[in-house]
């Protein structure tokens, strides 16, 4: 059990695959510590407060905005970000299905997006249009009106499905 | 403005007893933080007051789901996806179910808490109502011991709870016998995901040849305090599934509930929902009884 007031301490987490040690306050937000520490910046800042899915990522597996999660409660943590899924065989679908269906436009919501994406594919690999409107529900975009999104989504689901 | 990190004092204890000891040294200095759903977001604000942080995410002993024969106990740390994925709770409570499957996205139900959306206290809270229906327990821990109470006599008024400062919310205690229960769950907002609440309703109630048995309506979002409409469901009980007592049973809702206008919706909006939704659960009823 650790106390600290106005001190930073070491936190050690595992980053796509590759052990971590910060030295940061414990309530740095886990979003600050990845872009300004680790230089992890594909995860975004939308809203910092949980309503845009710009900065998720996956903490042992589940989808969290960073924005809301102190880095102190990371420690030990196993963490994804968009950087750590190229290897992942979704992630090339869900790339080329977002380029072919209009998917991204500015880009800001796009790494959230892809997140939450392979987090439900993680769980459904054939999603129906409801899952995948739920799976990113928490995830904002304000240029593409979500059906470019929506059919990016279902389309990777069919290649990979297929694969 | 956002909170400057270095401002805060942050422990993470391992187990309940060391939280609670830590809260029994210094009462009320500590704010509980489990997945920040709520208090990140002051802290985001710079409205975060409390300058100690005691996380209680993922202790063991509040994140476990523990079916009696006569009750389940949901540890206050079950995180909304918990609730969703237990499957006596999807089978039993579909009331909370329903509620944790509207609240936020999924990013913010892998984070938020039963215990945490209880102590947060607003009165829009999706899971309120269902515990309301439910007539949930409370079981608070301290150094001092456990407790258990009717979750009805928690909340008090506006943010306020039976909650000492050395205590923390451990179980949420749902009685198993509603089986025979329609149950009815309504959200009405901007949109189901994210949004917050106009008016949330949850419902309960059997019909008996034709009779209406046991109804309870509980509702968020149209008074302080999530409430259940005490004098509709006594001017229901026993009465027949008839047009009649549906049309007073709307009124009856409307004159119990004192919503008021805010940045979400108005006073006159929410009672003519509070009403509509009254009028479809009866009619739901109506239906169940004919076809169960």
């Amino acid at each position: 059990m650790t106390t600290n007031r106005g001190r930073k301490r070491e936190i050690s987490l595992l980053v796509n695959g590759e052990r971590r040690t910060v030295r940061a306050y414990p309530m740095e937000r886990l979003l600050d510590v990845l872009r300004e520490q680790l230089l992890l910046t594909g995860t975004k800042e939308g809203c910092g407060e949980g309503e845009c899915g710009a900065c998720s990522v996956l903490l042992d597996g589940a989808l969290v905005d960073s924005c809301l999660i102190p880095v102190a409660q990371a420690e030990g943590a196993q963490l994804l970000t968009i950087e750590g899924l190229g290897s992942d065989p979704r992630f090339d679908a869900l790339g080329e299905a977002f380029l072919e269906c209009g998917g991204a436009q500015c880009g800001i919501c796009t790494p959230g997006m892809i997140v939450a994406a392979v987090h439900l594919l993680d769980r459904s690999s054939t999603p129906t249009i409801e899952d995948i409107r739920e799976g990113l529900s928490g995830n904002l975009c304000r240029c593409t009106g979500y059906q470019q999104i929506l059919e990016a989504v279902a389309e990777a689901a069919r290649r990979t499905a297929a694969r | 403005m956002r909170s400057d990190p270095s401002d805060y004092e942050f422990a993470a204890p391992a187990t309940l007893q060391e939280a609670v000891k830590l809260l029994a040294e210094e009462p009320k200095a500590w704010l509980p933080i489990a997945g920040g759903t709520d208090v990140m977001v002051q802290f985001a604000a710079g409205t975060l007051r409390a300058r100690k942080l005691l996380s209680i995410w993922n202790l063991p002993e509040l994140r476990r789901i523990e079916v009696l024969p006569n009750e389940i106990r949901i540890g206050a740390g079950s995180t909304y996806t918990d609730l969703r994925g237990h499957a006596v709770v999807a089978s039993e409570f579909s009331l909370l179910v329903r509620a944790a499957s509207w609240t936020g996205g999924i990013a913010n139900q892998n984070r938020g808490t039963l215990g945490g959306n209880i102590v947060n206290a607003s009165p829009a809270a999706d899971s309120l109502p269902a515990l309301l229906a439910y007539e949930a327990d409370l079981v608070l821990s301290s150094a001092r011991g456990e407790r258990r109470l009717p979750y009805v006599d928690f909340h008090t008024g506006y943010k306020e709870m039976q909650l000492a400062g050395d205590e923390l919310i451990r179980a949420v205690c749902l009685p198993r016998r509603f089986a025979g229960y329609l149950p009815y769950a309504r959200k009405v907002g901007a949109r189901h995901a994210q949004a917050i609440s106009k008016v949330c309703m949850a419902a309960l109630g059997r019909a008996e040849r034709g009779e209406i048995r046991d109804v309870r309506i509980a509702l968020g979002s149209v008074a302080p305090v999530p409430m259940r409409l005490r004098q509709t469901e006594r001017a229901l009980e026993g009465g027949r599934l008839e047009a009649d007592i549906i049309a007073r049973a709307r009124r009856a809702a409307v004159a119990e509930t004192r919503p008021i206008d805010d940045i979400r919706s108005t006073a006159r909006y929410r009672a003519a929902v509070v009403g509509n939704l009254v009028v479809e659960f009866l009619q739901m009823l109506g239906g169940f009884n004919h076809h169960g």
